[in-house]
């Protein structure tokens, strides 16, 4: 452990005010705005039979720009991935690291924990709840608010849009119970 | 989709065109795949797509999270004021507008924010950062995307059902 490969993370005033510039560049490239998990619909609408209203629309021509920008998302991760040195560390505050250990997680390489996220977790309770309930909860929960943090917390409160600021207060307290009462209960902290 | 029958329109009349138009319609998906791939590496570089991140800030262990959402929301904030001030239009000409989002009830906001918060807890990432985690390696990332598409699916099917 001695000699770390810690990972650099950019730091927050460089990458904030970067994720908010993109707000009006999609609104200056072709008056789009910024969201990401309208995807999500786009995609079922796309690719999934059903004769839900919800799903019956134009989706190339309402979604295909945020189609190209979700593959782009992906292709970043990518790019990031093939460029980044060898396992490396991440940088935690030392509570974080505490609290973490307290759930179990020990292994701090690698931009999501191993111990958790990995294709063996899903024949655990823990990992299925976390793999496949945290993403039901992620399609369903956003598309029932219209929205995600980049649509909501980042697009909407820029707008001063009060629902925004709902939905925004709601993800935070679902995360709170995520975070203080779900996982320990599930990882046993 | 209508049903046309493939003779009743002329073939040269068909494809010509489109292809002018596909390759515009392409031109243009670039843009956003491109855009895209920036706010990736960004997302990924800065960790924003992490687990430990996203527990870090609904511990309150850490600044980082809440400095990049703050600034994120100022920076865009101060360039909608901007463009709005100065009535700056798109590139294809149009008045740049931002439809206004309809309050109802509310319940849609809270609710559904606070079951996508848990699951943004559980698996640390929200929609864009489920996509650069998988892309970064971690592929069992794959099935929390399949997840939420099948959540996407059931609101929709629920939809007429629940509260907004």
């Amino acid at each position: 452990m001695q000699v770390d490969n810690v990972m650099t993370v950019w730091p927050w005033y460089i990458a904030g005010p970067l994720i908010g510039s993109f707000v009006p560049l999609l609104l200056l490239a072709g008056n789009r705005m910024f969201g990401i998990s309208s995807n999500l619909r786009h995609t079922c609408a796309a690719a999934l039979p059903t004769r839900a209203e919800f799903f019956r629309y134009d989706w190339r021509r309402a979604g295909g720009w945020n189609l190209a920008f979700a593959v782009g998302i992906l292709l970043g991760g990518v790019l990031v991935g093939l460029t980044a040195s060898p396992p490396s560390t991440m940088q935690l505050a030392p509570a974080a690291r505490e609290s973490m250990a307290s759930v179990g997680v020990t292994d701090f390489s690698g931009l999501v924990p191993r111990e958790l996220f990995n294709w063996t977790a899903l024949t655990t309770l823990p990992g299925i709840v976390m793999l496949v309930g945290g993403g039901l909860l992620i399609g369903f929960g956003t598309a029932y608010a219209g929205g995600c943090t980049s649509g909501h917390a980042i697009s909407g409160l820029a707008d001063l849009q009060l629902p925004s600021l709902v939905a925004t207060l709601g993800f935070f307290a679902g995360g709170l119970l995520g975070t203080w009462v779900v996982l320990p209960m599930l990882l046993g902290g | 989709m209508t049903q046309v029958s493939p003779t009743s329109v002329p073939v040269a009349a068909m494809t010509f065109p489109a292809t002018s138009t596909n390759a515009r319609r392409v031109a243009g998906l670039l843009v956003y795949v491109t855009l895209g791939t920036l706010f990736g590496i960004v997302l990924t570089k800065a960790q924003v797509v992490s687990w430990f991140r996203i527990q870090e800030m609904f511990r309150f262990q850490s600044f980082h999270m809440f400095g990049v959402i703050g600034t994120a929301v100022l920076t865009a904030a101060l360039s909608l004021q901007l463009i709005r001030r100065l009535g700056i239009r798109s590139f294809d000409g149009t008045p740049i507008s931002v439809p206004p989002k309809t309050m109802g009830t509310g319940t849609r906001y809270w609710l559904g924010g606070s079951l996508f918060g848990l699951g943004w807890a559980l698996v640390g990432a929200c929609p864009g950062p489920l996509l650069a985690v998988l892309g970064s390696g971690v592929s069992v990332f794959l099935v929390p995307i399949l997840s939420a598409l099948a959540g996407t699916w059931l609101y929709g099917v629920l939809r007429p059902r629940l509260p907004h």
